[in-house]
């Protein structure tokens, strides 16, 4: 069908362009819109994909994830999006096959134990399964919007009025939540800038928009000001799986910090930052920019 | 001691070489005695973390590469807004060491390959505490976690009967402008004055507590910082 070739060119066109949007590097997206962005990308592809049972469906995915993830493997919110969607896909042809949802929990670790392995094969096509994957990736997208004005919700909780907060860089998801809680507290915030992007800028400019008191200070103070700090939060770009963080440079001295001086460490992230991937050596996460911008080549 | 009985200009000449010998035993000859006690810290392959600008630690290591064959590399780390490091960087390359320069919060990164870390200081507090650069007490808390020894260079002369329990109290304040930044064209933080909600804070010192210090290398030896009252005590006498 002549529709459907030219439909299956442009989505592998739309992939494309995503794929060197992500390496490309340039301005550091927003996790959200890359999340979004994956996800309505995975959306296309299993309305518009070749594919005949879930099976096939999930190699598909996979291949177009590995892909994607190649592209830019520091960009971690990629993968989650997949195993989420992967996850979806094998939710629904589970209840299209007739097994309720708690038979499966409770059967699947029996199974493990007993089995040794994956018994499904995924072989059975179901003609409704397309329209109830899109329907759940759809649910998963309106997740996703809703996901920093839920945090920014529990912020009363936790700040009270004449606290001294320290944050450091610049996090939206922590930027609404300190804007929440102001509506309603009155307490004082220090940033610190995180040379030599200096991020903690903008946030302060932002944050003092909103009549929050705030001061900025060098990444060089963070231990001295410490003893005055009353509650430390910060935003973060990934969390592994041992609980460990991958943030802005910086965010472990201040960690260091706040446990010398017992302070608390909260940290804001929203569910697609969960990553399954465990921190093998220290050196396979980093992600490094060139050097101009801290000793420029003239010197 | 001088007695009222002598003579006026003998008691000027007396004044004057009294102070001369002060300043060539306790400030030149001493920055000599510590540049030779520390570089014999420094071994084959060692990798020495260093912050800011101290004159005793570009001297020791400027010495220990020159005047022994030992091959070490240096790390310079350097924050914002003084950019001190850029003027160690420049001394220590010309003099032929091998270096890398980091911001400060690449730290955590750059420690696990580091066998040591020196430290210059501005004081040294009478409960063991040592006063210096802004960034100072950063670098040895990480440096503790990591399990790397920190070592401060300081003359005797900086001694200092005060005590400070943190870095807020009787610090010194550097002009908030310095940390107004251009980045694109465009300085995010230019019209902070007219904001009443934002503030700029530009600390100079800051004050390490002394579990974090492994050694500190003075003319009078090697001691650890809770010898320091000690020091005071005996230099008092002496001066009596």
């Amino acid at each position: 069908m002549p529709g459907a070739a030219e439909r299956g060119s442009e989505l592998s066109e739309q992939i494309e362009a995503f794929v060197s949007r992500l390496r490309g590097g340039g301005q550091r997206p927003r996790s959200e819109d890359t999340a979004r962005q994956t996800l309505s990308l995975l959306r296309k592809i299993i309305a518009h994909g070749r594919w005949g049972w879930a099976g096939e469906l999930m190699d598909l995915i996979r291949t177009e994830g590995r892909r994607m993830t190649a592209a830019q493997p520091s960009e971690t919110t990629v993968g989650n999006m997949v195993r989420r969607v992967l996850k979806v896909i094998r939710e629904e042809y589970g209840r299209l096959h007739g097994r309720s949802e708690e038979s499966d929990q409770q059967d699947s670790l029996h199974k493990l134990l007993t089995s040794g392995g994956l018994s499904e094969d995924f072989s059975t096509p179901y003609p409704s399964l397309r329209a109830n994957v899109i329907e759940a990736i759809n649910e998963l997208l309106i997740e996703l919007e809703g996901t920093t004005d839920n945090i920014a919700m529990q912020a009363l909780e936790h700040i009270h009025s004449n606290e001294v907060i320290m944050t450091i860089g610049y996090s939206r998801t922590v930027e609404a939540f300190l804007k929440e809680a102001a509506r309603k507290r009155k307490f004082q915030v220090i940033v610190a800038e995180c040379a030599p992007f200096c991020q903690g800028h903008e946030m302060a400019v932002r944050l003092s928009k909103e009549n929050i008191e705030t001061t900025v200070m060098s990444d060089a103070a963070i231990f001295a000001v410490m003893s005055r700090v009353n509650k430390v939060i910060i935003g973060t770009k990934t969390i592994l799986a041992n609980g460990a963080l991958i943030a802005v440079s910086g965010t472990h001295t201040l960690a260091l910090a706040a446990k010398h001086h017992s302070t608390p460490l909260i940290v804001c992230a929203p569910m697609f930052k969960l990553s399954p991937q465990f921190p093998n050596e220290e050196d396979s996460f980093h992600k490094f920019v060139s050097p101009q911008e801290v000793l420029p080549f003239t010197e | 001691m001088l007695f009222v009985t002598v003579p006026s200009p003998q008691a000027k000449e007396k004044l004057q070489a009294t102070i001369d010998n002060y300043l060539r035993e306790k400030i030149v000859l001493a920055a000599e005695a510590i540049s030779k006690s520390a570089f014999e810290k420094i071994n084959d392959n060692d990798v020495i973390l260093v912050y800011g600008c101290s004159s005793l630690v570009n001297r020791t290591l400027c010495d220990a590469h020159t005047q022994t064959d030992r091959t070490f590399r240096v790390i310079v780390v350097d924050s914002r807004p003084r950019l001190e490091g850029r003027e160690t960087l420049r001394r220590l390359v010309r003099h032929g060491i091998h270096c890398t320069y980091v911001m400060i919060n690449a730290i955590s990164y750059v420690l696990p390959e580091v066998s040591k870390v020196l430290l210059g200081a501005h004081a040294l507090l009478a409960n063991g505490s040592v006063m210096s650069r802004v960034g100072t007490s950063q670098i040895a808390l990480v440096s503790k976690a990591y399990n790397v020894p920190v070592l401060v260079c300081c003359e005797t002369y900086k001694f200092c009967e005060r005590v400070q329990t943190d870095s807020f109290v009787s610090n010194e304040l550097d002009d908030p402008d310095d940390l107004i930044v251009q980045r694109k064209g465009q300085a995010q933080l230019g019209g902070w004055a007219e904001n009443n909600s934002l503030r700029l804070l530009n600390l100079v010192y800051d004050v390490t507590p002394p579990d974090l210090v492994d050694l500190v290398i003075t003319d009078l030896g090697m001691i650890p910082c809770t010898s320091v009252p000690v020091v005071l005590r005996v230099k008092n006498v002496d001066q009596q």
